[in-house]
């Protein structure tokens, strides 16, 4: 490491701490303190340390519904991504793989899905019309509907870099075309798999506008909903507001934590060839 | 003579235990406020104590527009549940009542006209009973800043700010604002509408009429020039853009700022926030430009309804009927204190209320209050807390937000349907 | 000779299609019927083109289409241009690079939502963490979020604070797709580092920089949930964009009116994007 590399990473690593760490110091501190010195609102070292206290009234305020809002989020995130794994992969695959009229409408298609605005109300009644508004089916279906677009778009890129010897060596052995897909494309998309877990991941669980409209209902609260409503409840009630910021990060941290190695290796190989 | 009533008693019994058995559970739709969850829980324990087969489950949504706006989507899509908590007024008309929730009419029997009229749809029936007490729109002030300096409560709008301009000179902050809240912005435009009806007391038909405007009546023009005098004096505390309703009521309550604009069940707030200070905080009317035709201006309390979906009617009406008797009143001042005059017939407060209630009273003793104008008129635009924070933090003159809210009225006007618009 | 069955079935892409086409086009078409209608959700009523009249009537609406032309410049400009900055920092083997990287990368992590509260208090203007640290030094600072000239600004930076982290994520991985060769032939050449960086660097990241201006474009565009959590459009109408003009109509319960809203967030959108993503693409071609 030379000099220069040495020094700018320190004047970087200044730069980090004041606009990147200091910001999240100020929200764990505000998340331990007091209700009164909480409400001062001050960058402070607490006089009073009161983690577990004002931990587990978040978890237990109201009936525990922050549980359950992990458990409802957690849920909707995981079938969601997964859904979009494989429906986006599957689009990606045909589309960069058989060249065809057909094209044209799914790429006006994945262009809609990026730039048109979802027009929420029209969308509750067909949620209506199939019985799947206030239901978790819905809101996965919905987190798909709205993230298949970027999922396509990133899929098509990364398997234009999967040379089309390995699908035709397999179809000359006979194998079916979900055999081909499922055995031996989609192992193969794990780098950018990885990419789009982490982005849309952390997209859905951080959702809080479409839970809003399409997941009304107490037994139907997410993560990003608590927050929403517990900024009304906890008004003069800062330590909690912001404990309730710490654990709703968590998850996400997690994700990226898991995964933060392998991001850039999907993105060079995927979403930067569009 | 004795065997048949009891008869008919046992017969009854045997009819709620037929029904008992089902254990109905309730669902009620409310807002989040402090008061609102303490009333509702008192209400609903006391009930299921002596009816043990109807439990109740509480929900609560986000205050200010954004409910409004859940509160609207689940009654359009048939999820209302079986009890709401909700406006009376304009934002009440604003449901379709006719269409989405049930007739009450045979259950207002303890109910004062005043409240029915706010409650009453189209078609002349009353879909709803009353929860909570009514409020005043009009100025808390500091009692101990007001004794310091010596200052008396002010019956004109001079003589308000006349106080301001020793306040001020006092070194204190004048008058609290907390735009951060934007609805908080509303006060002196809303609760100077007994000074508009005194001067002009045709307004809110001739307004509802498309006949009057704000920009073209001076007397209703004045809400906006005094928040602009407000802001001009240099009498708001520095933080007031981002400032929430908690600071304004801890502002007035510690005697911070000396007054602060805000309906009166900021009182609960003060009761749970700062305790030790209820008896420093006082409340008087609007002033306007006559201190002879001072007066009130009041707002309804929220009513509960339900929804015509509900799968529980009768259910549900037999709650709000205890909740529009006596005793379900008694049990709201035991949750919450008496924060004004409630709206059932024979439910008194207590004698020992706190001063800003305390305040307040008189002018309904003697007859000087008058409705806000949303329980006179359907209409409100909906850009009103924009453009009175507008013209509060001074980038707005009063004359141009007055023409602009007229303007917005005219988009709810046409959006309600209403004639000559 | 039979035709034989293609190995890339159009079934592939019918789970996607039928979810999409559902959930997606046929609320969006129905939207443009309902935005010809006054609509309060319990019936609507046909009325022409009223709601795109009384929306271009809307005295708002003007400042918030600048607002949010404005909004999307600004935030895409700095998003591509530090983030490009950032990558090429974060990929130079300086001290502590992967730490760096996670920590500019850590506030995508947190929620909108979260992020709003957070830089609600910390912008306070008297109680706020960074007015009293400029305090310290001697700066008197404004009231960040509630000054009408400067709200759309500070909102713009908490977007930027908030989404740098994945734009120079993506710069990362353009910057690790260049090969070496390219710098080596320009250091034959005698190119110093400046030079490296706008013959070799800014060239050929070019396809990560179009990932980065239209998705943060669209984004930007698109703006609403950061702008709800901290101003919801204020102080009065200074931070409104088109995203916030709409939700408020469709708050006051003018269905409708903010479903024609939508119908031209979207002209407007299609309007800047089409033609840059057909600029995009021709220069590609031209290579």
């Amino acid at each position: 490491m030379t000099r220069r590399q040495r020094n700018s990473g320190l004047i970087a690593m200044a730069v980090a701490f004041v606009i990147f760490i200091l910001p999240f110091a100020f929200t764990f501190l505000m998340a331990v303190k007091t209700k009164k010195e909480a409400a001062l609102m001050l960058f402070s070292w607490p006089t009073e340390w009161h983690f577990w206290d004002n931990f587990t009234e978040v978890i237990q305020a109201r009936n525990y519904m922050l549980l359950l809002a992990y458990f409802n989020s957690t849920v909707i995130t995981v079938a969601a991504v997964s859904g979009l794994i494989v429906m986006g992969a599957m689009v990606g695959y045909v589309l960069q793989r058989r060249p065809s009229g057909w094209n044209k409408v799914i790429y006006a298609g994945v262009l809609m899905g990026l730039i048109v605005p979802p027009a929420v109300v029209p969308t509750i009644w067909v949620l209506q019309g199939l019985g799947l508004f206030k239901s978790l089916t819905g809101m996965v279906l919905i987190q798909i509907a709205y993230g298949l677009a970027f999922s396509v778009l990133l899929y098509r890129s990364f398997i234009a870099t999967i040379p089309r010897d390995l699908d035709e060596a397999a179809i000359i052995d006979g194998a079916k075309p979900w055999a081909i897909f499922f055995k031996v494309i989609l192992p193969l998309l794990k780098p950018v798999t990885v990419t789009l877990i982490t982005v849309q991941s952390i997209a859905i669980f951080n959702d809080f506008t479409n839970p809003l409209y399409y997941l009304p209902g107490k037994e139907n609260v997410t993560v990003q909903l608590t927050l929403f409503n517990f900024q009304s409840q906890f008004q003069s009630q800062f330590n909690l507001l912001f404990m309730n910021i710490l654990l709703v990060t968590i998850p996400p941290l997690i994700v990226f934590v898991f995964f933060n190695r392998q991001i850039v290796a999907g993105m060079t190989a995927g979403a930067v060839k569009g | 003579m004795k065997l048949i009533p009891s008869a008919a008693l046992l017969a009854a019994f045997a009819l709620t235990a037929g029904l008992a058995q089902a254990d109905t559970v309730l669902s009620v739709l409310a807002d989040g406020n402090a008061e609102t969850v303490a009333a509702l829980d008192a209400l609903t324990k006391a009930y299921t104590a002596a009816h043990p087969d109807i439990t109740f489950e509480i929900e609560t949504h986000p205050g200010g527009a954004d409910g409004d706006n859940m509160v609207k989507t689940r009654l359009a899509t048939g999820e209302g549940g079986d009890i709401i908590q909700y406006n009376s007024g304009s934002l009440f008309q604003a449901l379709d009542p006719v269409k989405n929730l049930a007739d009450l009419s045979d259950i207002q029997a303890n109910v004062i006209d005043s409240f029915k009229t706010v409650v009453t749809a189209s078609d002349g029936t009353v879909r709803g009973v009353p929860f909570g007490a009514a409020m005043g729109g009009g100025i808390y002030y500091n009692k101990k800043i007001y004794a310091d300096l010596g200052l008396s409560v002010p019956k004109t709008w001079a003589e308000f700010m006349a106080n301001n301009e020793k306040i001020k000179a006092a070194g204190k902050v004048a008058v609290a604002e907390t735009f951060g809240d934007t609805w908080t912005s509303q006060l002196f435009v809303l609760a100077d509408f007994f000074n508009v009806q005194a001067e002009v007391p045709n307004f809110a038909a001739d307004y509802t009429a498309n006949k009057a405007k704000y920009a073209s009546t001076p007397a209703a023009m004045r809400g906006f020039e005094h928040l602009e005098e407000v802001f001009k004096g240099g009498y708001m505390n520095e933080d007031f853009g981002a400032a929430k309703f908690d600071d304004g009521v801890r502002m007035v309550a510690t005697g911070e700022a000396a007054h602060y604009p805000m309906l009166t069940f900021a009182l609960g707030n003060i009761k749970q926030n700062f305790p030790d200070n209820v008896n420093d905080v006082g409340f008087f009317a609007q002033p306007g430009p006559d201190a002879a035709k001072n007066g009130l201006t009041v707002w309804m309390p929220a009513a509960l309804y339900v929804p015509a979906a509900s799968k529980h009617v009768a259910e549900a009406k037999a709650f709000l009927a205890y909740v529009a008797s006596v005793d379900g009143c008694n049990e709201m001042i035991k949750a919450n204190g008496a924060t004004g005059p409630y709206l059932i017939k024979d439910c008194k407060l207590p004698a020992d209320v706190p001063p800003s209630v305390a305040d307040m009273l008189p002018y309904f003793q003697n007859g000087a209050t008058a409705p806000a104008l949303e329980f006179l008129s359907p209409i409100k635009g909906p850009a009103l807390e924009q453009i009175t924070v507008e013209v509060g933090s001074g980038i707005r003159p009063a004359a141009e937000a007055a023409g602009l809210y007229d303007q917005d009225v005219e988009k709810q006007a046409k959006q309600l349907g209403l004639p000559n618009w | 000779m039979t035709r034989r069955r293609s190995p890339y079935p159009y079934w592939f892409v019918l789970p996607a299609a039928v979810v999409f086409t559902v959930l997606f086009l046929v609320p969006t078409l129905a939207s443009l019927w309902f935005s010809l209608t006054r609509w309060d959700l319990f019936t609507a009523s046909f009325i022409g083109l009223d709601n795109y009249r009384q929306f271009f009537k809307e005295p708002f609406l003007v400042q918030g289409l600048v607002n949010t032309v404005i909004y999307a410049a600004l935030t895409s400009v700095s998003k591509s241009v530090l983030g490009l900055l950032l990558a090429v920092l974060l990929t130079s083997g300086i001290l502590w690079q992967s730490f760096l990287r996670a920590v500019i990368f850590f506030p995508v992590l947190v929620s909108t939502i979260g992020v709003g509260i957070t830089f609600t208090a910390l912008m306070h203007p008297t109680r706020g963490a960074i007015n009293i640290g400029l305090a310290a030094i001697g700066i008197h600072g404004p009231a960040w979020l509630s000054n009408p000239e400067l709200a759309l600004y500070s909102v713009a930076f908490i977007d930027l604070w908030k989404g740098i982290g994945l734009a120079t994520l993506i710069y990362i991985a353009g910057l690790a797709a260049i090969s070496p060769d390219y710098y080596e032939a320009a250091r034959i050449d005698g190119a110093t580092r400046v030079q490296q960086f706008w013959r070799v660097t800014v060239p050929l990241v070019r396809p990560a920089t179009v990932t980065v201006v239209t998705l943060s474009l669209i984004g930007g565009l698109r703006s609403f949930d950061i702008i709800w959590a901290t101003t919801r459009g204020g102080p009065g109408f200074a931070s409104d964009v088109l995203a916030s003009v709409i939700y408020k109509q469709y708050q006051a319960g003018f269905y409708g009116l903010a479903t024609a809203g939508n119908v031209i967030l979207f002209a407007l959108i299609a309007l800047i994007i089409l033609p840059l993503t057909w600029w995009f693409n021709k220069r590609e071609i031209d290579l």
